[in-house]
């Protein structure tokens, strides 16, 4: 309701009240008036949360089926469901370790790097908001969000490794992964005290709107250490290892790019007009980085690819995912076609260049394509979008590069670099702990006859039957 | 009686099946099959890397029928199957000693 309505009801209320006396209205307009606050504000939390869980359901979307679709038709077929079963496992075990102990340590109030142990078994985490989070939503509903980035994160990784990780490995690395990666730098970024936190005051303000450099650098990075320490698969580079269907690729790809809404117009964590701000950017960067990727596939090899459009969307997204909600819908455009061609540079020649072997390019999309739109944020966060810094008074200052503020740039490589050298780090110790215990890679004769096989007992398909 | 085996372009299939019916043949057996003769493969392409496929789909008829029909049933795969180009494949013809119906031990031409 209007303040000056509320006033004037007000007053009206206290000069019939004093005037007279005998039938003061006083106690039933004020408790009208606080009844009429109450449910605008319960209809706007209903709003919000609407939107929220169905966010929250698009971003889990995004991991089973559209990443096990993604990847699972990259592979060859002997390894179809090892590797849809990497991405659906981290739906299962990332969610209760979320719950044990990884969501206090990304969003407890704790230091500048790690969350604090308060939330432990969701301890305090209820249906009523937490105010530094969000005004309107059930604390509830911003831990399971938040849960469906900590899912996607890990299960990107596992692009880097397909074909030749054992499971339990993989299982044992990944779990690690997420609370000694994922919960310190998503606490950085997001978290209550955090160095980077750009909302809630942090030493370095980083922009990222959805998790440019909290999922998409770490895990990107992470991946590349995993291919380089992993090494090559058997046969590669020699033996063909074309995906088995492209098919199932472009159907995941589809169904990144539809979850892809909940992912960046949800970090919005409300239903209003910066949603719709991200919502745009989020579809205009994806559109931008096919259509380069696949001009630069025509120019280069006479045909654009299926493959090609669907990686070139996924880069986009990835690219326009830290400054979703920071930037005008023009600006989108162009880091979409930005990211389209340099993630195509990076999987067809840097890739070759150095020889190591990432079997589904998790690094040159998501490290490569995070880095880029990070480093873009800073350029092209206007303060129109999204007045994110304010002086005391509480009038907007610039944003980025474009409204002047160029050291905004300088906040995001220390993001960035923050990013890079914590997943470098970490994935590194992490793999020699997981070598050391249970050993990383199947046996070779296991790699050959195929993963669904000797990690599962199945196989994808048997049209015999 | 004879065997008629012919490799053909999975696209020829229909016209070919036609054919020999209106020429009279009632019973085939349709393989998928892989496979090339002097036609090169192709070149794919997945994120940049190149892949020499030089196996390709194809169909192969099989057929046993009475020595009269044989000239017959060729004539109408080489007019039904060809294109012209390279890979239109290839007809092979060979002796057949028996044929046998299982239903009812039925032997000779009158089992086809």
């Amino acid at each position: 309701m209007h303040p000056r309505i509320v006033k004037l009801l007000l007053a009206f209320a206290f000069c019939t009240g004093s005037l007279f006396p005998a039938f003061a209205q006083t106690g039933s307009t004020a408790d009208q008036i606080a009844k009429l606050q109450a449910q605008v504000a319960s209809a706007q939390s209903s709003a919000d949360n609407a939107w929220m869980l169905v966010s929250s359901a698009l971003v889990l979307m995004m991991t089973g089926p559209g990443l096990a679709l993604f990847y699972g038709g990259l592979v060859r077929k002997k390894n179809v469901l090892a590797t849809m079963m990497q991405s659906f496992a981290m739906m299962a075990i990332i969610t209760v370790l979320w719950a044990l102990v990884s969501y206090s340590l990304a969003f407890d109030s704790g230091t500048s790097f790690i969350g604090g142990l308060h939330h432990l078994f969701l301890h305090g985490v209820g249906l009523t908001p937490d105010s530094d989070y969000s005004t309107t939503l059930p604390l509830q509903t911003f831990m399971v969000y938040q849960l469906m980035f900590a899912i996607i994160t890990p299960a990107l990784i596992t692009g880097a490794f397909a074909e030749r990780m054992k499971f339990s490995a993989m299982a044992l690395f990944l779990i690690l992964w997420s609370i000694c990666v994922y919960s310190p730098m998503a606490h950085m970024v997001w978290g209550k005290g955090g160095l980077l936190n750009a909302s809630l005051g942090g030493r370095f303000p980083t922009l990222d709107f959805a998790g440019g450099t909290v999922v998409h650098v770490t895990s990107g990075v992470s991946a590349l250490i995993c291919a380089l320490y992993l090494g090559k698969r058997v046969g590669y580079p020699k033996e063909a290892m074309p995906p088995h269907s492209v098919v199932l690729s472009v159907i995941g790809a589809c169904l990144l790019w539809v979850g892809w809404f909940g992912f960046n117009a949800g970090s919005a964590l409300s239903s209003g007009t910066l949603a719709t701000s991200a919502f745009v950017n989020t579809h205009f960067g994806a559109a931008g980085a096919a259509l380069s990727w696949m001009l630069a596939e025509w120019i280069r090899n006479g045909k654009p690819s299926a493959l090609g459009g669907i990686s070139g969307a996924v880069a986009g997204l990835v690219a326009i995912t830290p400054a979703a909600g920071f930037v005008q819908p023009m600006s989108a455009i162009i880091i979409g076609l930005l990211a389209g061609v340099f993630c195509y540079f990076m999987v067809i020649k840097v890739k070759n260049w150095f020889g190591y072997d990432d079997s589904l390019d998790a690094f040159g999309v998501h490290g490569a394509g995070g880095t880029l739109g990070a480093i873009l944020t800073g350029l092209f966060a206007s303060s129109s979008i999204n007045p994110i810094f304010k002086d005391a008074n509480g009038n907007p200052l610039p944003s980025g590069a474009v409204d002047g503020n160029w050291h905004q740039v300088l906040n995001q490589f220390v993001g960035i670099a923050l990013a890079w050298i914590i997943s470098i780090v970490g994935t590194l110790v992490l793999l020699k702990l997981v070598d050391l215990t249970v050993g990383l890679r199947v046996p070779r004769d296991h790699e050959v006859e195929g993963l669904d096989l000797t990690q599962h007992g199945e196989e994808g398909y048997d049209f015999a039957s | 009686m004879q065997k008629i085996e012919a490799v053909i372009q999975p696209s020829k299939l229909d016209a070919v099946k036609d054919a020999l019916l209106e020429v009279g043949i009632e019973g085939m057996t349709i393989l998928e099959a892989r496979g090339h003769g002097r036609q090169k493969g192709h070149t794919e392409f997945y994120r940049g890397r190149e892949y020499t496929v030089d196996l390709l789909p194809k169909i192969k008829l099989e057929m046993v029928v009475p020595d009269e029909l044989v000239e017959k049933a060729v004539q109408a795969i080489l007019s039904s199957a060809r294109s012209g180009k390279i890979g239109d494949g290839k007809i092979f013809i060979s002796k057949i000693d028996e044929a046998i119906r299982i239903r009812n031990d039925e032997r000779g031409p009158s089992a086809l």
